[in-house]
């Protein structure tokens, strides 16, 4: 057992923050926040906040490395080292360089990535403060960054946590929920829909409990996907048109 | 393009080797390869071929877990293995598989970690499982998985002088206590890829480049999940997850058998 473990994690159907077990925490949208960027987008799950910035496309360099057909992807998840209680070493790490890896796949399944040969395409994101399901905050605010950036996409992912806890199915896994539960899975899908883009599971789970979390999942990612479309309309909607 | 050939086999079922798309390629597991190591196994799938070694060293524990032994996992992806591996520090495809089979073990406790205490609090086994991938024909994932179990299961614990607080060692190998690791769980990941809408498994490297999406699954010997990583552009669905799932937890239990 992992020191510091709560005695329990669900108390008569609450979670140890009060929500119950499908409840997200509070969820903030919002895009065209760094000025410098080609598009940006910051978005939370309760604590948990990531900013992202897209550069690019730009010119592929070294030479070398272009693809004469499409442009390159590129994406750096980063966690600050003030993000957590204890200080992160900065920089690149293990798991960093997965998460990367994974979100780029995920995010290459919407963009027209023939659309800007020999370039690179920078999407940078950074956690600004961490209370689990991080990757799924990166992924969903990049997402928005790209399309911020108007970058063609066939649609925007959305990404939520699903998890165990107690042997209760639980959305939206947070705190001690991370640290001591049974189960994280962290599950994006294209367009609030049934496309499955992104997929990682830690824990033990029988095939039934598997088949009730995709299915809670997918129903969160298409609430995600709400928020992120209310954001970009919030940015782009013409709200009064100004006399001549 | 062979790329363009094998998509068009496999979504009319047939393979370039005239596997069907659920069958897995010859497999074979020997253990014990490796004089110098604690544990090792050597693992084929095909033509696909992995070595598994692990070395243990008395270390300082975690310190969310100060009463259990440490796990550890690299993968070294040898460049004799494929013409596009390159020398030099972990890639993303690297630092992934090994997670990806650290993930397996770890989530199960396959290692029942509890049982590696030296000291509490102050000394505990660390166990490190190194992979290297000798020839990549495919699927290195689910053979690295394999191999990492296997090696486990050879897996003999050194000798530890508590006085001098070091591993008792010889010239060229560690003197082992002849206790075998405690385990208590078998993972096996199968990994499962998409071409269109066919789900099939074990491929080989054009099958590989071919495929739109994978998902590696592994799961237990009581026919449980315990991780699971998609990968590549594609997307699945929810029923082509659930197919995808009881194809790897039906496979799985030949790979087990495998195992000896």
């Amino acid at each position: 057992m992992k020191a510091g473990a709560p005695e329990a994690l669900i108390v008569k159907g609450k979670r140890l923050d009060g929500r119950g077990l499908e409840e997200f925490r509070p969820m903030e949208a919002e895009v065209g926040v760094i000025p410098q960027s080609q598009g940006s987008a910051r978005f939370s799950f309760g604590e948990t906040k990531a900013l992202v910035g897209v550069q690019g496309p730009r010119p592929m360099h070294p030479k070398g490395l272009q693809e004469p057909t499409r442009t390159i992807l590129r994406c750096y998840y980063f966690m600050a080292p003030f993000a957590t209680s204890e200080r992160g070493r900065p920089g690149r790490s293990r798991r960093s360089t997965e998460i990367s890896k994974v979100i780029g796949e995920a995010l290459s399944n919407v963009i027209f990535l023939e659309d800007y040969p020999k370039t690179a395409l920078d999407v940078f994101m950074e956690i600004m403060q961490a209370n689990a399901s991080t990757r799924c905050a990166a992924l969903t605010a990049a997402s928005m960054a790209l399309a911020d950036a108007g970058i063609p996409m066939r649609d925007l992912i959305s990404s939520i946590s699903v998890g165990k806890a107690d042997g209760k199915i639980i959305v939206d896994v947070a705190g001690a929920e991370d640290n001591f539960g049974d189960v994280d899975m962290a599950v994006a899908t294209v367009g609030g829909g049934d496309a499955f883009v992104l997929l990682q599971m830690d824990g033990v789970i029988t095939l039934d409990e598997f088949r009730t979390m995709l299915e809670l999942a997918r129903n969160g990612c298409a609430t995600v996907y709400g928020r992120q479309k209310e954001a970009l309309m919030k940015r782009y909607s013409i709200e009064e048109v100004s006399e001549l | 393009m062979k790329g363009d050939y094998v998509r068009k086999l496999i979504l009319s079922d047939v393979r370039t080797d005239g596997r069907t798309l659920g069958d897995f390629r010859e497999i074979t597991v020997e253990k014990g390869v490796i004089k110098t190591a604690e544990g090792s196994a050597v693992v084929t799938i095909g033509k696909t071929e992995v070595v598994a070694g692990i070395k243990m060293d008395a270390a300082t524990p975690y310190p969310d877990t100060p009463n259990e032994g440490n796990l550890v996992v690299d993968a070294e992806f040898v460049p004799f293995a494929n013409p596009d591996f390159e020398p030099g520090p972990p890639t993303d495809v690297s630092v992934e598989l090994a997670r990806v089979v650290d993930r397996a073990i770890r989530e199960c406790h396959a290692i029942d970690t509890e049982k590696l205490v030296i000291v509490p609090k102050e000394l505990v086994w660390a166990v490190h499982i190194d992979i290297h991938t000798i020839n990549d024909d495919g699927n290195l994932q689910d053979a690295a998985s394999l191999a990492a179990i296997a090696a486990l299961q050879d897996c003999k614990i050194p000798k530890y002088d508590a006085e001098k607080k070091q591993i008792v060692k010889e010239l060229t190998a560690v003197v082992s206590s002849g206790k075998s690791l405690p385990l208590q769980d078998t993972p096996v990941e199968v990994t499962v890829h998409k071409i269109g809408a066919k789900l099939f498994l074990d491929p080989t490297v054009e099958e590989e480049e071919a495929s739109d999406a994978h998902v590696t699954i592994a799961s237990t010997e009581d026919g449980s999940l315990c991780a699971m990583q998609k990968g590549g552009k594609g997307s699945f669905t929810t029923e082509e997850l659930m197919r995808a799932a009881e194809m790897s937890i039906e496979k799985g239990k030949g790979l087990r058998g495998a195992l000896g």
